[in-house]
């Protein structure tokens, strides 16, 4: 079967981080096609016909999100791109920017151009510094071929474009934190509304999309939103990006069609070729570490018994009591030695340590949760710690600025609703269970 | 007598640098250019010292405090004086999965230092981070903007005592 490659096309090649090798192998052609035969409006249109959902996590439909923007007259626009990936599971953007960085550029130029923004910005995480670099060199040599700067293609249409480092805070990848941040400030989410796209950047109408969302853009001009609308399934179309990891033959990034069978996913040599040899597989957190987790078998069938599907509907398939969500794409996959309870003790631990501080439930409630854990895995919890959980995390959950509280709440309420018997066994078992490498194995179902 | 700590200000190069950072943004909007321009001071100094970050609110037009306040919220930006190479570890959960863990307890094993300490060498700071977006290639580290992946306990030897030539 020929797989659709909309992004990792031409990611074999040696020397596509470069212009040259890069244009010779169609790169560009879409800002050409773009600023030389389309309009601003006819770009957006063929964005929204792709029915493209963003690929940060939230999966919010981009050409929707295109037509939100503000134009009042005389006030610039901005594109914003977050490249502020920094969510455990997820590597998929940090890949195809150090792998393609020129597909990111011509996806921003194109973007910008039907946005009508002049100035635009790639926030990327500090930590990132040599992509950083990498950007810079692109962006360069995109200038001095005559697709940046004043008057691109003798269009009149001008575009700078710029690199911003963050310094190392999970929260920037939240929109508004992020435009904060990209103004100098630390990076505590806005209220909304007002939206970006109405007052984001300086107070100027402003779209934030993400890396992956942006790099599918030029595809979709040169093939149109039909063509890209056609691949999929139902309201999740296109391709998706896959950080794959954990206990995996083949972790990896990879480039799916929505609409692949999650079993296939993870046991076909064409993807992940299964579990590491003489193991099982245990649990699955399908979208980063902020999605809540399933055990195996709920993972790879939905609540009606049918096979769950890689798409944003079928992994959400009965809500969250039995469904999952496709977030970012960061497919993390465990095996039967894997701890659930040190597992969600290290993510708690995430989210604590990134929590910003501006809300009350989430400054104090992800510590309180982290510390309830932290005794529980190290053998001093009590059964009232579980209820304890539980109930914090729902005091949290809907109840901050920014999603950062629900990110926290939801993989350890989805972890104690799967894996009661497990902290359970924790408690009730303390000196077994903090041996290291001590992992429960009563109830456990494997696949 | 109080104590004076010498000026820190960049050097012409990065003086350079630091100007064409600033002409990324709208008039008016300069301080946008801080977290770049902080980064640019700690490559320079190893860290940022307090003297330094009053020279960059100076060059921005801003209050010190400003700049303060923002240096404190991110992680990247070192307080405190560090080692020549500071690796910077990811501690989540992939990482963990794939024993990250073992390796980073014996990583500072032999530098002899903890999290957040330097060795008595004054050659390495360990620091923990919260996720380096290389889950399929963990466990892993940074250290000086270079991504050391897929670690095991020997190849952690491998790397450092070549940092110690």
């Amino acid at each position: 079967m020929s797989l659709p490659k909309i992004l990792t096309a031409h990611t074999h090649l040696p020397g596509i981080e470069t212009f040259d090798v890069y244009r010779k192998n169609g790169g560009y052609t879409a800002v050409e096609k773009a600023i030389q035969t389309m309009t601003p409006d006819e770009v957006v249109e063929e964005v929204k016909k792709s029915g493209v959902r963003g690929r940060g996590g939230a999966g919010f439909p981009m050409g929707m999100k295109w037509s939100f923007l503000a134009k009042p007259e005389g006030v610039p626009r901005y594109l914003v791109c977050n490249a502020d990936e920094s969510e455990p599971g997820t590597f998929k953007d940090h890949w195809l920017m150090k792998t393609i960085p020129h597909l990111l550029i011509e996806g921003m130029i194109v973007s910008s151009y039907a946005l009508g923004a002049n100035a635009s910005y790639i926030y990327v995480r500090g930590e990132l510094m040599y992509v950083v670099r990498i950007l810079e060199k692109a962006i360069a040599e995109a200038k001095a071929a005559g697709f940046l700067g004043k008057n691109i293609l003798g269009s009149g249409y001008d575009l700078e474009l710029y690199v911003q480092p963050g310094g190392g805070a999970y929260i920037c990848g939240e929109e508004t934190a992020l435009l904060e941040s990209l103004e100098g400030k630390r990076g505590n989410p806005r209220n909304k509304p007002p939206f970006p796209a109405v007052k984001g950047l300086y107070q100027c109408p402003t779209v934030v999309n993400n890396v992956e969302s942006i790099s599918t853009t030029s595809w979709i001009v040169n093939n149109g939103g039909d063509a890209y609308a056609a691949i999929g399934i139902g309201r999740s179309t296109g391709t998706k990006l896959i950080s794959a990891s954990g206990h995996l033959k083949k972790p990896g990034v990879y480039e799916i069609p929505l609409g692949l069978p999650v079993q296939e996913f993870i046991y076909s040599d064409e993807w992940c070729g299964g579990i590491r040899d003489g193991h099982h597989l245990k649990a699955v957190v399908a979208g980063g570490s902020s999605v809540p987790i399933l055990p195996a078998a709920m993972l790879l069938k939905t609540a009606n018994g049918e096979d769950r599907l890689m798409s944003y509907e079928s992994l959400a398939d009965g809500g969250f009591a039995t469904g999952t969500m496709m977030g970012s794409g960061g497919f993390i996959a465990m095996d039967e030695t894997t701890c659930i309870v040190r597992n969600t003790w290290n993510f708690s631990r995430f989210y604590h340590h990134e929590s910003c501080g501006q809300c009350s439930p989430c400054r104090e409630g992800t510590g309180w949760m982290e510390k309830v854990l932290h005794r529980i895995e190290h053998g001093h919890g009590s059964m009232h710690d579980i209820d304890l959980l539980v109930d914090v995390a729902k005091k949290i959950e809907g109840n901050t600025i920014c999603p950062l509280g629900d990110a926290a709440a939801w993989p350890i309420a989805s972890a104690i609703r799967h894996f009661r018997d497990e902290f359970e066994w924790h408690i009730t078992n303390p000196q077994e269970a903090t041996r290291p490498g001590a992992v429960f194995k009563g109830h456990m179902e494997l696949v | 007598m109080l104590e004076t700590k010498p000026r820190i200000e960049f050097t012409p190069e990065r003086l350079e640098r630091a100007k064409e950072i600033i002409t990324h943004y709208p008039e008016g909007r300069q301080k946008s250019a801080l977290l770049p321009l902080l980064h640019l001071l700690q490559e320079q100094e190893g860290w940022t010292p307090a003297e330094g970050m009053d020279y960059i609110a100076e060059l921005l037009g801003i209050q010190p405090i400003e700049v303060y306040e923002v240096a404190t919220f991110y992680t990247m930006y070192h307080l405190e004086p560090v080692g020549k190479h500071v690796i910077e570890y990811c501690r989540t959960g992939p990482c963990m999965l794939m024993g990250g863990e073992e390796v980073y307890a014996h990583l500072k094993q032999k530098i002899g230092a903890q999290d957040g300490e330097t060795s008595a060498d004054k050659l390495f700071t360990i620091k923990p981070v919260e996720c380096l977006a290389a889950c399929g290639w963990g466990p892993c580290f940074q250290i000086r903007e270079k991504y050391y992946t897929h670690l095991t306990i020997e190849k952690v030897d491998e790397i450092i005592d070549e940092l110690k030539k």
